[in-house]
């Protein structure tokens, strides 16, 4: 860390002006030079070209209705209001949806990792017949998309009679291999003494699994949930196909009739956007350094 | 329920040590608990994925065979019918192109954007939080949002936000966004570019951020500038990096679903239908659902093939970084 100050010193910039290096202060971070200026607008103008469709939306949520399609674009109304997000709140569809998506979401999570986890673990650490069989199997299983399963799945989903149902969404989703590779890679590298020490002890597969395993993996199964979490929280294409009943669907599939049912006023559909959207967006300021760190790790092994 | 486990462990225990049944005490009684156990491990997850995954995989292949309709009927055996008439039909080969189409006009943005922001926000060390916040949040959001707010910001003429801050620079307002088939699909890609490229961004910061800091000292040391030392170490530090994106983000814009339905359904006059959407519409809205099944293998055989590049790169790059 001192080393990183010091070598930055020799510069005959800042050599004439040492003071000026304590001046940005925090240790690693560099000083304000002209290039790093450039850059601090180069990221500015982009940050706001990214912000401004959210901030878009956001005002034109609280314009009073009517005022949405005046022009020119006023980003504040004549008065502020929260009148849309009260109708569209009060008319109760999106509500049932966060709720559906809730709960869809966190069986998913619960039950991908733990059948993931388990399946990891098996295929890292026991000795079974046909295990490599069964491994390469599931491996080959990370070059499917689901996308491309739509037809049959559904033909399946039909057949044992769970469209429109929690279930029908959840199942499919739970079985990820993709999930499994990750785990795997992890669970080699943790260190076989301590289970061998549990054995002696006396100690069972699954007591050194549940009491061990698992709580040495917790950071990399917080991340692999993170993920999780969220693909199926914003997942469209098979909710949209599996439910068709109003009452069952999830956010994001909800969000796509509500145009029709709201039509032009703009105000409402805005609103239930920005309500759509925060959930995610809280438990994304809430974890931020997981996130970061979660998709970084389970982004670079495949979606 | 823990103590008749505790007595267990310790009768086994005592079991083991004292009594020498065994040539090797304890040790078979380890390596046979973990041949029992080991196929436990894995059944759950193997049930699931033989129904959900093996299973719809070769149903498909079954129905793409047949004449297979959604509501049950027809389901005569057609042999290779589907997919002749999908390969010959001019509307699966616009799909396919739309497709590639997407996939290339999306990609090379966002993999640049993505690096640029993850240089810049790397090089600043500086509100960490606001670079994450504005361009990795979009990623966060359902495609419902990002689809009808982007309707929002384009779609209404004159006084949508685009054709506005178009007019504000100077330039023609009025743009067809999403009626002219010229425009259409660059409305797609802008949305999606805004909507995705934080998680390029985060798999560069990440491997920015795994550069050895030594590499720049030294550099330093030797007089090299910030262009010199971007040039000639930070990009070729994150070679790999871009090529698992580049795959990743082929992968992802070639499956392209959501926004299109949502922003376009497809028009103007097939301009954007993209595969996948093709697809949907001729097995939920056509109601021919083995035909359908036919048409999403021959997809299926293109994204197979990229994902075969994908591991070729990476057994390779592996190879040269170990040896």
């Amino acid at each position: 860390m001192s080393a990183a100050a010091d070598t930055s010193r020799p510069d005959p910039v800042s050599a004439a002006a040492p003071a000026s290096a304590g001046g940005t202060g925090g240790g690693r971070r560099p000083r304000w030079t002209r290039g790093r200026v450039a850059m601090l607008l180069a990221a500015l103008v982009l940050a706001a070209t990214w912000l401004l469709p959210l901030a878009y939306a956001l005002a034109t949520s609280l314009k009073p209705m009517g005022e949405e399609v005046e022009t020119p674009l006023a980003w504040i109304g004549s008065s502020v209001t929260f009148d849309a997000y009260d109708k569209v709140w009060a008319a109760g569809d999106l509500p049932r949806w966060m709720l559906n998506t809730l709960y869809i979401s966190v069986m998913t999570t619960l039950l991908t990792v733990l059948l993931c986890a388990m399946a990891a673990y098996g295929f890292a650490r026991t000795e079974f017949r046909g295990r490599k069989v069964l491994y390469a199997v599931v491996l080959a299983g990370i070059m499917v998309p689901p996308q491309v399963l739509m037809a049959p799945l559904f033909a399946e989903m039909a057949a044992l009679g769970l469209v429109d149902t929690y279930w029908g969404v959840i199942l499919p989703q739970v079985a990820v291999p993709a999930m499994v590779f990750i785990l795997v890679k992890f669970f080699e590298g943790v260190p076989r003494e301590l289970e061998e020490a549990a054995f002696c002890d006396g100690a069972g597969r699954w007591r050194v699994f549940f009491t061990i395993v698992l709580p040495l993996s917790r950071p990399v199964l917080a991340a692999v949930s993170i993920f999780v979490f969220i693909h199926t929280w914003n997942n469209f294409l098979w909710p949209f196909l599996v439910t068709t009943d109003p009452n069952g669907m999830t956010l994001p599939v909800g969000l796509v009739n509500i145009q029709s049912s709201y039509g032009v006023r703009y105000s409402q559909v805005m609103a239930s956007l920005v309500m759509a959207g925060l959930p995610l967006l809280v438990v994304f300021a809430v974890f931020q350094r997981q996130i970061v760190r979660g998709v970084a790790h389970t982004g670079l092994a495949g979606k | 329920m823990t103590a008749p486990t505790r007595t267990e462990r310790d009768a086994t225990a005592a079991h083991d040590v004292p009594g020498a049944s065994a040539p090797v005490p304890g040790g078979t009684a380890i390596r046979h608990s973990r041949f029992e156990h080991g196929l436990m491990f894995v059944a759950p997850f193997l049930v699931l994925y033989a129904l959900f995954l093996v299973w719809p995989v070769v149903l498909g292949i079954k129905m793409s065979l047949t004449s297979d309709n959604i509501t049950g009927s027809g389901g005569e055996y057609v042999g290779f019918d589907n997919y002749a008439e999908a390969l010959s039909d001019p509307d699966m080969w616009e799909a396919l192109w739309q497709t590639v189409w997407f996939t290339l006009l999306s990609t090379v943005p966002l993999v640049l954007l993505g690096l640029v922001m993850a240089l810049l926000a790397h090089g600043l060390r500086f509100v960490d939080w606001l670079w994450r916040l504005s361009w990795f949040a979009p990623y966060l959001l359902p495609s419902g949002v990002v689809g009808l707010l982007w309707l929002w910001i384009i779609y209404p003429a004159d006084f949508g936000l685009a054709d506005q801050v178009l007019a504000e620079f100077g330039l023609h307002p009025g743009i067809g966004w999403l009626t002219d088939p010229q425009y259409a699909m660059l409305s797609i890609v802008i949305a999606t570019i805004w909507w995705t490229v934080g998680f390029n961004f985060l798999l560069y910061l990440a491997a920015l951020q795994s550069i050895p800091q030594h590499l720049y000292e030294a550099a330093e040391l030797d007089g090299a500038s910030a262009w010199q030392r971007l040039w000639h170490i930070t990009l070729p530090m994150l070679r790999r990096t871009t090529g698992v994106v580049v795959i990743l983000q082929l992968l992802a814009s070639l499956k392209i679903f959501d926004q299109v339905y949502i922003m376009t359904q497809g028009g103007p006059d097939g301009a954007t239908k993209t595969t996948l959407l093709y697809v949907f519409e001729e097995g939920f809205t056509g109601y021919r659902i083995g035909y359908a099944s036919a048409a999403s293998y021959i997809f299926f055989a293109l994204i197979v093939i990229v994902s075969l590049i994908h591991l070729h790169l990476a057994r390779r790059t592996r190879q040269e970084s170990t040896s």
